[in-house]
């Protein structure tokens, strides 16, 4: 009898011990998740900060440039890079066949010609003389550089040529290919060529839908907040715009961009694919949250503040507007930049838009067409070349970090200025 | 313009404080504070003048093109073509006209060209003289002293009150936007033919020529959405596969069990994973999982598709564990103390407490945790458009691809899009299916938290 109680103990205990492991191994699968996550990101993005450039001797030829004698500001502008171009990357090999210097000359990006072009503007003395001049490399020996790519693999399911292979290992060996911090990742707009392109078009094309989403928003949400927690009568209709605000809430973000393109691009004929239609699609969605926010810390302000300001003579909206909000603002700024947060990473009402449009300017308003940097990591994901997916984590983390920035922003804002009543 | 207006509001501002301050010198009582008496006057002069401006920018396009189109309403036209010539007339006006120039429209590009400096000065000429009178008024209503705080905060509070009415506003655009495309989309295709039907096969409505008159029964067997609701919930299902047991766990392991410390370091590192973006969920799943699971599968024989619904589902999933664990602990930690102490008294451990007494207690809440988390899977799109497939397969295998509403929207839509055009419309129609569904979920979930709270409190 007592043995059959211990083992029934016993038996409770464990019980007891496998809930309690199940629980920690919860807990573990989650932090693991979060953790391969980070580190798959990390470990495939952090090579896009760099770039390889081919150090390539050119010959800034006056004949072939098409200059004459003592040329001007404007004629070096004008003049013909194109051919020296071509035969510095011809020089490489010097008994090079046909086919073989046009293979030379995908070695490196079809920006070259420019980047010729800038080192001469920069110093219009190397007229007739040779220099090192850094050429991007194409992305495909940047992958190899960096290696991502297998070389391995017979030459027909390559990119990269054998013989292509061969000059840049010469070159290597000759300490001509470099790798530098990628500053044109920062300040390129997007470009079909992966070694080219940039986030700067995306990162405007963000910053500008924010900026809009934010202007329309946050006031439009805290006066609504004011309205509901401080001045509204509780009767039926102001129960149904609790409602709508909490289902507004948990409406899929995809339905915001159906109610962009069928009423904003549609009805009011916004141009497409601009941040401005984005901001305010964006802002419909960030609505419910801020006013939620707001209306928590607009509850959280004890009422003794605001019987004391009536006990002083304030009418109803000073008390409001002088005592109440201000004491709330702390709690409603962190929510405003919680839910931008959320707003930064939206991506599916802004492909319904327009902003997946390929884009190669860097947008100066919101009314340029633009894309966004979540739209832009679905661009590159999507397309096929290889050199794209170590842009696509890169841009990731820098999504990443702007998002945790804003989130420590606001955790900064509520502990700091929030005063704790009671 | 505009700036002219806001400039004047607020010289009227000023003007309206020092008329209080002079009646204030006469030794005469003040109804209100001075800063009253501006801003009475200078909502005075901005309002009236903006609503004019603002209602003259929103029909003098309008009327414009209809005084253009007039010369040529006798002449036979399709409303198309009038669109084209008005389009051309506009373009020209602006120098930006490419094509061949004919007469009429240079002559219609001339007469816009005048209409529109008419509406121009005629327009600053009425805002003008709306502002003198509307100011007047104002300004007289002050001089004799009459009250001015009651109608400001009464303005006030219209305001406040329209800002509140921007929620159901975008509730009614977004039923808007969805119901006239639907109605459309229901009068080519019979609603029994998409509710039932079990081909979807969208591509095939573009095959048409558009000078075709539409034709019902091409459509036949193709906007049938049984395999894209059967994909919708399928991945759903997959998604709370992982995200249930997770969730729920951590949720009761963080609530009741967990040191202050712990609780303080892993409940907001498990809601990382809820402020990561859904597009960096895609391309971890696109590009990790589903190769992943594919070469383990084909390792044990099995054929993997690399956008397999499993892949999909899963990482959703993941996305779904903190939504699940946060909302669980909130509703675990408001039971009542006194309900753990009776079961403790009676000699019960924890995990029996906490099955038998707990878990019961908090059902209601969990449930309602669960259902959101099952509306947010539903409506989740980015994963689903990048890792899972497009084509809609009508499958209950986890290895093989299926498509979501979500994604077929996206796929539709993406890209330039012809209204009046049943595929179009198709993804309104999806749109509402899927707007309603998840409405559903969320006033039940809301509901049923809402009661659950007010039980407790």
């Amino acid at each position: 009898m007592n043995k059959n109680k211990e083992q029934l103990l016993n038996k409770r205990y464990k019980a007891e011990k496998r809930f309690r492991l199940y629980g920690q191994s919860a807990i573990f699968m989650a932090l693991l998740f979060l953790t391969i996550f980070i580190f798959k990101i990390f470990s495939t993005g952090y090579s896009a900060f760099q770039k390889t450039w081919l150090i390539v001797p050119v010959t800034f030829d006056a004949e072939l440039m098409m200059l004459e004698q003592n040329p001007s500001k404007e004629d070096l502008k004008d003049a013909d890079y194109y051919d020296i171009a071509l035969k510095s990357m011809a020089d490489l090999d010097p008994n090079a066949n046909e086919d073989q210097e046009n293979e030379l000359k995908r070695m490196v990006s079809y920006f070259f010609e420019r980047e010729i072009k800038r080192e001469l503007l920069n110093d219009p003395s190397l007229i007739g003389k040779t220099k090192d001049v850094y050429l991007t490399a194409s992305d495909d020996l940047d992958q190899v550089f960096k290696g991502n790519y297998p070389r391995d693999l017979p030459e027909d399911q390559r990119r990269v040529t054998d013989y292509q292979l061969k000059i840049f290992d010469q070159l290597v060996e000759l300490g001509k290919v470099e790798s530098k911090f990628n500053l044109s990742f920062f300040t390129y707009p997007d470009s079909r060529e992966a070694e080219l392109a940039g986030i700067a078009s995306s990162f405007m094309g963000s910053i500008f839908s924010i900026l809009v989403c934010l202007m329309i928003a946050f006031p439009v949400a805290v006066l609504a907040a004011i309205y509901l927690e401080e001045f509204a009568p509780k009767n039926r209709f102001t129960d149904f715009i609790e409602v709508n605000i909490n289902n507004l809430a948990a409406v899929p973000s995809i339905v915001f961009g159906l109610l962009g393109l069928g009423i904003l691009l549609a009805v009011f004929q916004l141009p497409r694919s601009t941040p401005l239609v984005g901001g305010i699609t964006l802002s419909l969605m960030t609505l419910p949250t801020i006013i939620i926010a707001c209306r928590a810390s607009l509850k959280a302000v004890p009422p003794s503040i605001r019987e004391a300001a009536l006990a002083m003579g304030a009418s109803k909206m000073q008390t409001t507007m002088h005592h109440t909000v201000p004491l709330s603002m702390p709690g409603t700024l962190s929510g405003t930049i919680i839910g931008l947060a959320q707003a930064l990473g939206e991506t599916a009402p802004l492909i319904l838009i327009g902003m997946v449009a390929f884009v190669n300017t860097i947008p100066g308003s919101p009314l340029d067409p633009a894309a966004s940097l979540p739209v832009q990591i679905y661009i590159w994901a999507e397309s096929a070349e290889r050199g794209f997916v170590e842009k696509v984590s890169a841009c990731i983390m820098v999504l990443l970090g702007f998002l945790i920035i804003m989130n420590l922003f606001a955790q900064i804002i509520r502990h700091k200025f929030e005063k704790k009543w009671s | 313009m505009f700036i002219f207006i806001v400039l004047l509001g607020f010289t009227s501002y000023y003007f309206g404080r020092r008329k209080a301050y002079t009646i204030q010198s006469t030794n005469k009582r003040l109804t209100a504070l001075p800063q009253f008496y501006g801003y009475y006057l200078a909502i005075w002069c901005a309002i009236p003048a903006f609503i004019i401006f603002s209602l003259w920018a929103i029909f003098e396009p309008t009327i414009v093109k209809l005084l253009i189109l007039s010369d040529y309403s006798n002449q036979g036209y399709l409303d198309d073509e009038l669109n084209l010539i008005y389009e051309k007339t506009k373009a020209l006006s602006r120098g930006q006209f490419t094509g061949e120039i004919t007469p009429f429209i240079e002559a219609s590009a001339e007469k816009y060209l005048s209409l529109r400096s008419i509406a121009q000065s005629s327009k600053a000429v009425i805002v003008l003289s709306i502002i003198i009178a509307s100011v007047a008024y104002a300004y007289k209503k002050i001089s004799s002293n009459s009250r001015t705080r009651e109608p400001v905060e009464k303005f006030l509070k219209a305001v406040l009150f329209t800002a509140s009415l921007a929620a159901i506003l975008t509730t009614v655009g977004i039923v808007f936007s969805l119901i006239f495309q639907t109605i459309d989309f229901f009068k080519v295709i019979p609603l029994f033919d998409f509710v039932f039907g079990t081909h979807w096969y969208p591509a095939k409505a573009f095959v048409r020529d558009s000078s075709e008159a539409l034709d019902p029964t091409m459509y036949s067997d193709t906007f049938g959405a049984v395999p894209i609701f059967a994909g919708t919930f399928f991945i759903a299902f997959i998604a709370m596969c992982v995200a249930i047991p997770i969730g729920l766990m951590s949720g009761i392991y963080l609530a009741e069990y967990a040191s202050v410390k712990v609780r303080q370091y892993a409940k907001p590192l498990i809601e990382i994973l809820a402020g990561i973006p859904t597009v960096v969920y895609g391309f971890f799943a696109a590009l990790t999982v589903g190769p992943f699971l594919k070469e383990i599968g084909n390792s044990m024989g099995l054929d993997v598709s690399a956008e397999s619904a499993l892949a999909a589902g899963g990482v959703m999933g993941i996305m779904i564990i903190p939504f699940i664990s946060s909302l669980s602990d909130d509703v675990i930690t408001s039971v009542p103390q006194s309900l753990r102490d009776g079961s403790y008294a009676m000699g019960a451990t924890k995990s029996e407490t906490i099955k038998k007494v707990i878990f019961p207690a908090a059902l209601p809440g969990i449930v309602g945790s669960i259902l959101l988390g099952v509306s947010r899977a539903i409506g989740e799109t980015m994963i689903v458009v990048m890792a899972s497939g497009l084509a809609a397969n009508l499958t209950l295998n986890p290895l093989e691809s299926t498509s979501t509403i979500t994604a077929q929207i996206v796929v539709i839509l993406i890209g330039d899009q012809a209204f009046g055009d049943p595929k179009t419309q198709a993804a309104f129609a999806l749109g509402m299916s899927l707007f309603l569904v998840t409405l559903c979920l969320n006033i039940v979930a809301l509901r049923v938290v809402k009661k659950y709270r007010e039980k407790y409190e």
